[in-house]
């Protein structure tokens, strides 16, 4: 980052911090009040923001009792200890990855397949496109069910639901993106009377890698949230959703936004490391420009 | 009509081809294309013949069928009637031989390709070892001035050059006739000129057969060894000009001065204009 950058990004930071703070103090007060009243004492509007700031069971944990269990968590114990998030974050990464990998291979197939053939379009983008307006959170305990049944348990089902998330994003944006190369350049393939696997792999495929990785972004940030999703109906006691079913069955919110801000850590890993991926096999980072 | 004089001008090279071999002959060629409303007659009964070494160039104006019928010869289009051959062979033969090398009006490099892979593209296709690729692709731009730039990416040349680049990746399989559809359209007249001034020199060296479409008079006079002036609606030949006998086959830019360069021109601009119907 250049010191051009520092400064919006960090008046941005700071920004978000106020805010968190202010909504900390805002949200807690009632309860706060509560037991000062309780106590008996007199007490100061010092001592009311004191209290907000400081709660056991807050409605809204501020960031330093955030930082403070995460730290406390991740430094208190071995990677392994099921006390430890980064246990449960790498539980949920497995999960994810494999839902995204299972998602990539399903997204550019089903793109190659509609690209390739045209009556694959009209027969089978509809059910892709379906597929998306059934609420996850309505077909994860379905598919736990069901794959139960058959004896899959663990890592498969929640990496399924996963993959049902990422797939879409991949399809439609591959699909643009094989699609995406000029007349003229096919032209120019048919006149090397090019095979059309050869103006596939050489021409289609390369042209499609910005689009690709646009889709990719998106997908492994679904495949997070895929994953978090089918944690809660497993009743697993591993994984970031399970940290979060187990916070909010018990109140402790600050495990539950503990869980939260390791959630979007992990996301934000996954979407920079595809974008160093993409850095590196599309050369000069055009994008889709020309 | 132009005068039978002899060319008063530089060495004429001595015919070396007694009897010229036909690259490309057409006949009675007709496209029509159909529209919703109205059918479109993009060429009608068109006859050519092109001989090896020819370098010709087809002139008109726009909608005049001078792209579609390089097309048909290219077999990127499919003519409703008449006849083509390409060596001898119907233009989907010749196509799948490869025995054209197509350029076309706008670069069409791949820009996630260095410009040197650009060139070794064709080269690929046709499963040459790749040390003989990237032998080949060195020479092509070599022969178009490029030399160095191989490791460049597309987006980092100028238009002239991306230009120049696709020439060299239509001559890297070393195709016998070359196939170009305003390749420096979108140029400026300067680089237009330069790249003229190549391209005449790479035809004189390489002898290849050239089929050359263009708006301008001065580039097909400048080029050509004879000149097809179409006009459109229906597509057809008006006039087939021999510039070979009146201009020297070693061309410099000052050759335009010469009053034999402004006969043909003022030729040319004749049978455009007898083309051009101005009710539209």
């Amino acid at each position: 980052m250049t010191t051009k950058h520092t400064l919006p990004v960090a008046v941005m930071a700071l920004a978000v911090l106020v805010l968190w703070y202010a909504g900390a103090i805002w949200l807690n007060a009632p309860m706060a009040t509560d037991a000062l009243n309780r106590a008996g004492h007199d007490w100061t509007t010092a001592d009311l923001i004191r209290a907000t700031l400081a709660m056991k069971r807050p409605i809204l944990p501020t960031p330093d009792q955030v930082a403070l269990d995460l730290y406390n968590s991740l430094t208190g114990y071995p990677v392994t200890s099921i006390r430890n998030l980064l246990y449960h974050t790498g539980v949920t990464a497995g999960a994810a990855l494999a839902g995204f990998g299972m998602g990539v291979v399903l997204g550019v197939a089903l793109a190659a397949g509609i690209v390739q053939a045209r009556t694959l379009e009209s027969s089978l983008l509809p059910w892709v496109i379906a597929s998306q307006t059934v609420p996850i959170l309505a077909i994860a305990p379905m598919i736990v069910v069901i794959l139960g049944n058959l004896g899959f348990t663990g890592l498969l089902p929640k990496a399924i639901i996963a993959m049902y998330l990422c797939f879409f994003p991949i399809t439609i944006g591959m699909v643009k993106g094989l699609r995406s190369a000029d007349p003229l350049t096919l032209d120019l393939m048919r006149t090397y009377s090019a095979g059309s696997a050869q103006t596939f792999r050489l021409l289609r495929l390369p042209a499609s890698l910005p689009y690709l990785f646009t889709s990719l972004k998106i997908a492994v940030a679904a495949s997070v949230v895929g994953a978090i999703v089918a944690e809660l109906p497993t009743g697993g006691q591993a994984g970031l959703g399970a940290r979060l079913l187990s916070g909010s069955y018990y109140g402790q919110t600050v495990q539950i936004w503990s869980a939260l801000v390791m959630a979007a850590l992990l996301s934000v890993t996954l979407v920079a490391a595809v974008s160093l991926a993409e850095r590196a096999l599309v050369p000069g980072g055009q994008g889709g420009a020309r | 009509m132009p005068a039978a004089q002899p060319a008063p001008l530089t060495l004429v090279p001595p015919a070396a081809d007694a009897a010229p071999r036909t690259i490309v002959d057409v006949r009675n060629l007709t496209l029509t294309y159909q529209t919703a409303d109205h059918p479109v007659y993009a060429l009608s009964d068109v006859s050519l013949s092109i001989s090896k070494g020819d370098f010709i160039s087809l002139i008109g104006p726009s909608g005049c069928g001078k792209t579609t019928l390089m097309r048909v010869v290219a077999d990127l289009e499919q003519p409703t009637s008449g006849e083509v051959t390409v060596n001898g062979m119907t233009p989907e033969q010749a196509r799948l031989k490869r025995a054209y090398g197509y350029v076309f009006q706008a670069p069409a490099l791949y820009p996630w390709r260095t410009v040197e892979r650009n060139v070794m593209l064709p080269l690929e296709i046709m499963g040459l070892p790749r040390a003989e690729r990237q032998q080949r692709a060195r020479e092509q731009l070599d022969l178009v001035g490029l030399s160095g730039f191989e490791r460049k990416f597309p987006w980092q040349l100028s238009g002239g050059m991306q230009q120049r680049v696709s020439i060299a990746r239509a001559l890297a399989f070393n195709p016998d006739l070359l196939l170009m559809d305003e390749p420096f359209g979108a140029l400026d007249e300067i680089t237009r000129d330069h790249l003229n001034l190549q391209l005449t020199r790479l035809w004189l060296g390489t002898r290849k057969t050239c089929i050359f479409v263009t708006h301008s008079i001065a580039e097909a006079v400048f080029l050509s060894t004879r000149i097809v002036v179409m006009s459109p609606r229906p597509g057809r030949i008006l006039d087939v000009i021999d510039c070979d006998r009146d201009l020297p086959r070693e061309r410099t830019l000052d050759i335009r001065e010469s009053p034999e360069f402004q006969r043909i021109a003022h030729r040319v601009r004749e049978g455009l204009m007898e083309g051009h119907s101005y009710d539209d």
